[in-house]
């Protein structure tokens, strides 16, 4: 059983851009030629895949020798990085025609890179620059589903940050490496579910209660109201 | 070592008891090999037991529903694991369906707190005189594997007591929500083996129980894998689910194949509409996957300000 363990489908996790560059460490559990690579995430959760929703603002073909494309996707905590080449065809194909900006949903795998340094040795970390590599599926969506992303990746952040527990050994190994408690991470949890249409952010952090809002909570269409909270353009 | 000596003669004299008269097996063969896979290579004797069974009903050309069931154990409908063991149950039958080989008297699903299960009733038609709805006892079924899913298997040496009380079915069903991250490329329109009962898809016209097969059945379903973030599962629908989630009939499915000379294309034609979407099934475990009765497309919908409450607790 464990032996094919290691070539089951690892589940791809929900998490915000922020939390997702900052976990800059990687690992494997065995040195062998196939053993997955995990991202440890700052709340102490193993990520072998991800899945993100996002606005994607720029694409770029920033290969040298061969098509190598890159997109900035944008979530309400931050941007993370999606690299597409010959290995992700259809990512790629999609890529290549996309017009910005766009909303998508991405789940691949997670890749981590280190620029060469000369003193490597001492540089863990801070340089790594974390991205997804389209593996599964790389499509071009609605602000519904980027709605529902959104509030799917609370839940599970803060799931996490619940059940961390410093008898775990990535919970611990991760509080140790990034230097701060999982619990850090709630405040971002905060920020990205205020940035959604029918949250009480308004209500609780403004006093005014000036913003007119028209009674039911609609996914589909952002409101003009809300034009002072930190939220991604919607059209 | 441990096992006592003992309890290989009473499995012996079992297995020996239960070979039909006809058969042309030495009681010294059983005896030798159940000692030999117990004493000296550390079988369990369940196992040791089945091995042997096998092995006489190879040799001596034994049917091995012909097989009286000595030490059969009481198990629930899914609760079987391995072909060729003997079981007692205790069962509702859940459906009744039209037996379609003349050996055959009655088949159909019965059922425990553990779900429902297959059963395949061998004999003459008034033999065992199960109704639908009706409790039983069954002593001495034999399970049976094929295609890696375990039935039960009823024959001459079955004996059915029906039961006062009724025997509730468990509810399998499981409701899973999730994206669709992958769609495996034999989905779309498949050939199925035309073989009576066999139900296997076709790989480059070729069965794997059947081999090479001229002829094919078409059919149409989807097979993929939902991920809700914490877990993976196959999921598998099935050519009514698969329509509706696919939104292209079987006949469009053939005609789009016969179009482009190639049945893979179909998939290419929806692929994109239906993966990284969010769906909520009610399936049913079976062969390791969840076979999809139901589904819904929306995800799981946590409440915004709940979670607002939640993370500002911390």
């Amino acid at each position: 059983m464990s032996q094919s363990q290691s070539f089951e489908r690892k589940a791809a996790r929900r998490v915000f851009a922020r939390e997702f560059n900052d976990g800059t460490y990687t690992f494997s559990d065995s040195n062998e030629d196939r053993a997955p690579t995990f991202q440890l995430l700052p709340t102490g959760q193993r990520a072998n895949r991800v899945y993100f929703c996002g606005t994607v603002t720029e694409v770029e073909d920033v290969g040298t020798d061969s098509e190598y494309w890159r997109a900035r996707v944008v979530g309400p905590t931050g941007t993370v990085l999606v690299y597409a080449g010959q290995y992700e065809p259809d990512a790629m194909a999609k890529l290549r025609k996309l017009d910005t900006p766009a909303y998508v949903a991405v789940c691949g795998k997670v890749s981590a890179y280190t620029p060469d340094d000369e003193d490597s040795e001492n540089s863990v970390g801070d340089d790594t620059i974390v991205s997804i590599r389209p593996k599964d599926f790389f499509s071009v969506t609605d602000a519904e589903q980027r709605d529902q992303w959104v509030r799917e990746t609370a839940k599970q952040t803060l799931d996490r940050i619940e059940q961390a527990s410093s008898d775990n050994p990535d919970v611990a190994k991760a509080t140790d490496q990034y230097n701060q408690e999982p619990a850090a991470y709630a405040d971002m949890v905060v920020d990205a579910l205020e940035t959604l249409d029918g949250s009480d952010g308004d209500e609780l952090d403004n006093s005014s209660s000036s913003t007119s809002m028209s009674s039911s909570p609609t996914n589909s269409n952002s409101d003009e109201s809300d034009a002072d909270q930190p939220t991604q353009t919607s059209n | 070592m441990n096992v006592a000596q003992s309890e290989v003669d009473e499995t012996a004299d079992d297995i020996i008891d239960s070979l039909p008269d006809e058969a042309d097996v030495e009681e010294s063969f059983v005896r030798n090999k159940l000692t030999e896979l117990v004493e000296e290579f550390s079988v369990p004797v369940e196992e040791a037991r089945r091995s042997v069974v096998n092995s006489v009903t190879e040799n001596a050309d034994v049917d091995p529903s012909d097989m009286g069931g000595g030490g059969s154990e009481d198990v629930l409908v899914n609760n079987v694991e391995m072909d060729g063991v003997w079981v007692d149950l205790e069962i509702t039958v859940d459906e009744l369906w039209e037996p379609n080989h003349e050996s055959i008297a009655q088949v159909g699903l019965i059922g425990d707190e553990s779900g429902s299960n297959k059963f395949t009733a061998f004999g003459d038609k008034d033999q065992f005189g199960f109704e639908e709805g009706e409790s039983y006892r069954i002593e001495s079924a034999v399970t049976d594997e094929y295609n890696g899913d375990v039935s039960i298997k009823l024959n001459d040496s079955t004996e059915i007591t029906p039961l006062d009380e009724t025997v509730e079915i468990g509810d399998e069903t499981e409701t899973v929500s999730g994206v669709l991250v992958n769609v495996y490329s034999d989905s779309g329109l498949i050939k199925r083996c035309p073989k009576d009962g066999c139900t296997y898809v076709l790989s480059n016209g070729r069965c794997n129980e059947h081999d090479s097969v001229d002829d094919h059945e078409f059919d149409f379903r989807i097979k993929g894998t939902l991920d809700n973030g914490q877990e993976t599962n196959d999921v598998i629908f099935n050519r009514d689910v698969a329509e509706e989630l696919s939104g292209m009939s079987l006949e469009t499915a053939k005609q789009i194949a016969k179009e482009e000379l190639d049945i893979e294309k179909v998939l290419d034609r929806f692929e994109d509409d239906i993966v990284g979407k969010y769906y909520t099934i009610s399936a049913i475990p079976m062969y390791g996957s969840l076979m999809v009765d139901d589904f819904e497309q929306s995800g799981d919908v946590p409440d915004t300000n709940e979670l607002l409450v939640r993370a500002r607790s911390i």
